[in-house]
């Protein structure tokens, strides 16, 4: 009894442990940590500089910023500026709508160029594959954008006519007037191709990495091949694959270049995608940008901010939904 | 867990001595003939005929890198899922050849199921969809599947731990829980031979004394080859024992005799060497 006395009363308080990392580890780890966070620097950096010079133009349109679509700068007899209003809706509607085409066409095209690559193709036909998947990834927009509006606008304002004859009373298959170029439509197909090769890059990373015994379970029960994807490859790599399509839709709407050549710019809200009419934020930042006033500079910035944090949103709504979908299949 | 009486113990031990494979077997059971494997170049497995009577349980053992596990997985045709894997010979499942051309794989894998060494089940179903992912997998249509639930986990031993949870994830459930939910998912698509690598290697002693009377009830019904690096295991749960064995060459099926004969009296001396614990 008194040797448990004495041995409740003996018990030390927790110690302390630490340890003195060798000068090497500690160069190292400072080294590192600047790397780590530089990105964060700069991107802090670059949101600060857009806030300050967008505050002004913020501060006189407020909230009709985001909600009006006039885009205009008067300026009277002696060039000077006597009245301007800012306003980026259309913008906003024709970044969201070409974005959400490209991810509708492209997302389910590169997610079976991913399935055919992991589990059908073989040897060199599918070295050849990957590596040409890697150069379209690292293909300049701008040629994206040129073979859009010289090779594709043709045959897609085709398929666009089709699909307002038959789908016309859909609402969003409408079209107030009959043109059919440079449209939304045009605008999502160019920007689908151009997400293909990342969403399948990162869904063939991830399909790649389904465990083996799981795909030997279900084989082992008289699977197929397909009910096998099915099983037991998509519930495993469905969070990847919407972090891909995540990580195109960033890019869709970001995009500029190939945007700003297949798109008009008009400066009213259309939720018509057939309708040649539209225009995405970063593609009015480029029109824009080289004749602009100080004034209307500040404006650009004002949306630049508003492109920044909308992609910001985006990538945490991606990271909500993958870890929502990604998580059960693991 | 139900308690198996000693009068259905020995009913099976009785059952079982009038089993003995090669005498007149052909069509009822699964046989090798000359069966040899490569990686690529190497040639890991030489001339393997062995016949599994209907009924039966046969332990195939020796020591790592020997063969056994290579020629378990011709048997259901898991072989060819190795990138560059060959095969020789011929394995006859009520007589006809797995390996004809024309055969269709996935039927050969519904009648020869197989578990694994590692538990596995699909982690994105429940207990209950798991027991059923076959019928799914394999486009089987099957009325009363609550029936089939039921019947498949009391048999696999496991029914009445789960029977309040089915609509939980398999991966809640302990190893030895999952390793025998594995087992009544291959029995839902009622196969007529079970091949199980190393089923209790991943297991505690518990679990593998449950494996092993899940083992002996399904024995029963269907035939069972089982691979086991345990030898208690194989002296407790088979009839029949085959020893492989490599030399640095191909592994080679050694001897194969009704397991008692196998503990007790081998006829190669290397065979009675890696019993006695001599070496592996």
């Amino acid at each position: 009894m008194t040797l448990l006395e004495n041995r409740s009363a003996a018990i030390p308080a927790p110690r302390e442990i630490t340890t003195k990392p060798r000068l090497s580890d500690q160069i190292f780890r400072a080294i590192v940590t600047v790397g780590g966070m530089s990105s964060l620097v700069i991107l802090g950096l670059i949101a600060l500089f857009l806030s300050i010079k967008g505050f002004n133009v913020l501060k006189v349109e407020q909230l009709s910023f985001i909600t009006e679509s006039k885009w205009e700068v008067l300026q009277d007899a002696e060039g000077k500026i006597a009245e301007s209003t800012f306003g980026l809706a259309a913008m906003l509607v024709g970044t969201f709508l070409a974005a959400f085409i490209a991810i509708i066409v492209g997302v389910p095209i590169a997610v079976l160029s991913a399935l055919y690559l992991t589990f059908y193709a073989r040897g060199s036909v599918k070295k050849f594959l990957v590596s040409l998947i890697d150069l379209m990834a690292a293909f300049p927009s701008l040629l994206f954008g040129f073979w859009g509006f010289i090779v594709l606008m043709g045959s897609a304002e085709y398929w666009a006519k089709l699909l307002n004859k038959y789908l016309g009373f859909i609402p969003i298959f409408d079209v107030p007037a009959p043109i059919f170029e440079r449209s939304p439509f045009i605008a999502g197909l160019v920007l689908a191709i151009m997400i293909i090769p990342i969403v399948t890059a990162i869904s063939r990373e991830i399909f790649d990495q389904t465990p083996l015994d799981r795909i030997q379970a279900a084989y082992a029960l008289g699977a197929s091949k397909l009910s096998m994807i099915r099983a037991v490859v998509i519930p495993y790599g469905r969070g990847g694959v919407v972090g891909g399509a995540m990580l195109g839709l960033g890019r869709a709407m970001g995009e500029t270049v190939a945007v700003y050549t297949v798109l008009n710019v008009v400066y009213q809200i259309n939720w018509q995608v057939l309708f040649g009419a539209g225009g995405n934020v970063a593609s009015l930042i480029l029109l824009k940008f080289g004749e602009a006033g100080p004034d209307e500079v500040d404006a650009l910035m004002a949306a630049g901010l508003v492109l920044f944090l909308l992609t910001l949103v985006v990538n945490a709504i991606s990271d909500i939904l993958i870890n929502t979908f990604g998580k059960k299949g693991r | 867990m139900q308690a198996t009486t000693p009068s259905s113990l020995a009913s099976v031990a009785n059952n079982r001595e009038q089993r003995v494979p090669g005498t007149n077997l052909l069509g009822t059971g699964l046989e090798t003939r000359g069966v040899h494997a490569w990686f690529g170049k190497k040639h890991v497995l030489s001339d393997v005929s062995l016949d599994f009577a209907a009924g039966t349980v046969t332990a195939l053992i020796g020591p790592s890198g020997c063969g056994k596990s290579t020629y378990l997985r011709t048997l259901n045709r898991m072989h060819e899922f190795i990138p560059t894997a060959a095969l020789a010979g011929e394995v006859l499942l009520d007589g006809q050849d797995i390996y004809a051309a024309g055969t269709d794989v996935t039927k050969i894998r519904l009648k020869v199921g197989m578990v694994f060494q590692k538990p596995n089940p699909f982690p994105s179903m429940t207990i209950g969809e798991n027991v059923l992912s076959g019928l799914k997998l394999a486009q089987l249509k099957k009325s009363n599947t609550d029936e089939l639930l039921e019947s498949c986990l009391v048999r696999a031993g496991l029914w009445s731990e789960v029977k309040d949870r089915l609509s939980e994830h398999g991966g809640a459930l302990s190893g030895g829980q999952q390793q025998r939910l594995c087992i009544a998912r291959s029995l839902a698509v009622e196969p007529q031979v079970l091949l199980m690598d190393e089923p209790c290697s991943a297991l505690d002693p518990g679990s593998t004394f449950r494996i092993e009377e899940t083992i002996s009830e399904l024995a029963k019904s269907m035939t069972i080859v089982i691979v086991t690096h345990n030898m208690q295991q194989a002296a407790r749960v088979s009839d029949y024992t085959a020893f492989f064995l490599s030399d640095g060459g191909p592994g080679v099926m050694v001897e194969t005799a009704p397991t008692s004969k196998i503990f007790s009296s081998p006829t190669d001396k290397r065979t009675e060497d890696y019993v006695t614990g001599r070496f592996g």
